[in-house]
């Protein structure tokens, strides 16, 4: 049929000459450039010693923030258990006492935030829904394990690190 | 001493050329076969025939014991597909056989024992004295066998191809 | 016979051994590097400084690994296999001349094990020899895959040795003896066999590649074909055994090939250095020498592992039968003319 787009190209096949049925030269040739390798610096990064640098918009594990007094963002308001496509994230909230003002930025909290690894597609969704900006998927990659329930993880492997007192 | 290893590799090689025969597995049979060309390629090196006996070796383990193991391979042969011989074919195999006895022993009689051949040149069988009687006196019937080869080959070389006409 | 002869003899046979199983050990260390270089790569370099412990390791795990037999295969025969592919892949080592005799406290002791005057006819029957392991493994695993890379492997075999005698015979017609030691002798200096038979050369370079199973002619265990070939079925030290007799028989035909055709021992202005030092020591440098050459075969080898595709069966079987065959014949033919007119004149 007649090409469209005129970008077939069509490949002639002739019979090989002499020079290329003796095989050598080409031989030659192609051991020539796996020598070139030989010498050239190899690319392998050596992982857990090296890690390589994540682009900018990699999605990786989760990471609860706190904000810049230290205080838990997250409001327990589970737009982002909403828009998870995967039903990943499940949570429990709680209401905040007085007493823990200095470690929860709303009223309501989440007493238990759980996101299923397994579940998870990384698809970025529950960073957008979040109206606090208190969930980004901004971690490493999520390190492998032997059992499932062991990919469900709390707020243990979640929220950041609390700030360092000044 | 080399009396003794003469006996104990001819009984070697009678046991091994026995068990060709009563081996019922056919590969296990040219397996064995091959250990009866090693034992007499053993016999040629005690008889000083190097050549003969690397020759043997090369040529009859190396290459045609390869092809029979690989023929035989291929055809699987096993006791549930070996068609059943009838009995006129097992007495004409019998017969055939005793005739071959007969005349092995007439022959081996011919042959007296007590006076064994003795070779002039004990060196005869290595490269260069064995080249040289090739070559030299037995030249003609060497040639001769040598074109007998070609013959053999060409015939195996047109029995492969296929016929033009029939291809159409 | 002479006490001293034997013991001779046998320190001999196992620093032989122990070299080549030592040598075969890392050549795959050899080959993993080398591959990885010529892929841009690193390689092992976790077992140890720069992963030299690396086939230590692998032997290790082949020993610990599970057993397995085929309930179908015959068991004596599974056995034997790779037994017989290493006993042949190692006694070629035996009449290769390592170098040149040594003189310890008046007893001139040779460095090879035994020079028979058919030396390069008995390695040509340990060569065809060596299909065997593969054969009765690839039978007795009782599987269609193994059972196809057997006979793959015969008439392969059977195919190259015709073109590697052949190839051969140019060579003998030039040196006038089928000793080892001789063949070397004769190329004291520079005069190495390749100046006068460089098309002998590459046909039994092309040859000892394909009776070595290497790639581009590893036919009997091309994995896309043949899953793993004649040792699909074979595990633990078994399969050791034929990956390491693969190794060993690429250790012997490099050394081969150095003996017949890059002069062994001998190296240029060989006359030079050995006037300034004792006549042991340039023996021995001679041993270095063959060594390196040998080493040089064998990275060789791993460098056109890497780079030539794997060939067809029906392109290996032309290339066997219709090209190096009769290129080897003709290469006899001029051979001799050319030694007829020499010694006319």
């Amino acid at each position: 049929m007649e090409s469209l787009s005129n970008k077939k190209k069509v490949l002639e096949q002739k019979p090989l000459n002499l020079a290329e049925r003796m095989y050598l030269p080409a031989i030659v040739k192609g051991l020539g450039t796996t020598m070139s390798h030989f010498f050239k610096k190899s690319s392998t990064i050596r992982y857990p010693e090296q890690v390589r640098e994540f682009s900018i918009n990699w999605r990786g594990m989760h990471s609860l923030k706190r904000d810049e007094e230290g205080r838990e963002r997250c409001t327990a308001c589970g737009l982002c258990a909403l828009s998870c496509p995967a039903e990943a994230i499940t949570m429990i909230a709680a209401e905040r006492k007085p007493e823990e003002k200095a470690l929860y930025r709303e009223e309501k909290y989440a007493a238990v935030y759980e996101i299923n690894m397994l579940r998870c597609i990384f698809c970025g969704l529950c960073e957008e829904a979040c109206p606090k900006e208190a969930i980004y998927l901004d971690g490493p990659i999520v390190p492998s394990d032997y059992l499932r329930k062991d990919f469900i993880y709390g707020k243990d492997k979640l929220v950041e690190a609390p700030l360092e007192a000044k | 001493m080399g009396t003794s290893v003469f006996y104990f590799v001819a009984t070697l090689s009678i046991i091994f050329s026995l068990m060709v025969i009563f081996s019922k597995n056919p590969i296990h049979s040219v397996l064995y076969l091959i250990l009866t060309f090693f034992t007499f390629t053993v016999h040629y090196v005690l008889l000083n025939a190097q050549f003969l006996a690397v020759v043997n070796f090369i040529v009859y383990m190396g290459a045609i014991m390869v092809l029979f193991l690989f023929v035989l391979m291929l055809l699987n042969l096993n006791k549930e597909n070996e068609p059943n011989k009838s009995a006129l074919v097992k007495i004409l195999g019998v017969i055939a056989g005793g005739c071959l006895l007969v005349t092995l022993v007439g022959s081996f009689k011919a042959v007296s024992i007590n006076s064994p051949l003795v070779l002039q040149n004990p060196n005869l069988g290595l490269v260069k004295n064995l080249g040289k009687e090739l070559f030299g006196p037995f030249m003609l019937p060497f040639e001769l066998s040598s074109i007998l080869l070609l013959t053999a080959m060409v015939g195996a070389v047109l029995l492969t191809k296929k016929e033009e006409k029939a291809n159409g | 016979m002479d006490i001293n002869f034997v013991i001779e003899k046998f320190a001999l046979v196992t620093i032989l051994f122990s070299i080549s199983l030592v040598i075969a050990m890392y050549s795959t260390y050899a080959e993993r590097k080398v591959a990885a270089f010529l892929q841009d790569r690193l390689g092992p370099d976790r077992a140890g400084p720069f992963g030299i412990l690396q086939p230590l390791a692998d032997g290790l795990k082949m020993f610990m690994k599970e057993e397995i037999i085929p309930s179908n295969a015959s068991k004596w025969l599974f056995m034997v296999g790779p037994g017989l592919a290493m006993l042949c892949a190692c006694i070629g080592t035996a009449v290769i001349p390592w170098g040149q005799d040594l003189n310890i406290n008046g007893r001139v002791v040779p460095l090879q094990v035994t020079d028979i005057n058919v030396g390069v006819l008995y390695l040509f029957g340990v060569v065809s020899l060596g299909v065997y392991g593969v054969m009765i493994g690839g039978w007795a695993s009782n599987n269609k895959y193994s059972l196809l890379s057997a006979i793959r492997a015969a008439s392969q075999n059977i195919s190259y040795e015709v073109a590697m005698g052949l190839s051969i015979i140019a060579l003998l017609l030039m040196t006038n003896t089928l000793s080892l030691k001789e063949i070397v002798a004769q190329q004291h200096g520079w005069h190495w066999n390749v100046i006068y038979q460089p098309l002998g050369f590459i046909i039994f370079m092309v040859c000892s590649f394909a009776e070595t199973n290497r790639a581009p002619f590893d036919l009997p265990e091309c994995e896309t074909e043949l899953i793993g070939g004649y040792h699909t079925e074979y595990s633990s030290m078994k399969l050791g055994f034929y990956l390491f007799a693969e190794y060993i028989n690429m250790f012997v035909s490099s050394a081969v090939m150095a003996t017949l055709y890059f002069g062994g021992y001998n190296y240029p202005w060989m006359d030079t250095v050995a006037g300034h030092v004792s006549p042991n020591v340039a023996a021995l440098i001679g041993t270095v020498v063959l060594f390196a050459k040998i080493f040089a075969f064998i990275f060789f080898f791993m460098w056109v592992r890497w780079t030539i595709p794997r060939f067809r069966y029906d392109q290996l079987m032309n290339l066997g039968w219709k090209a190096l065959i009769p290129l080897a014949i003709a290469n006899i033919i001029i051979t001799g003319i050319v030694i007829a007119v020499v010694n006319k004149f």
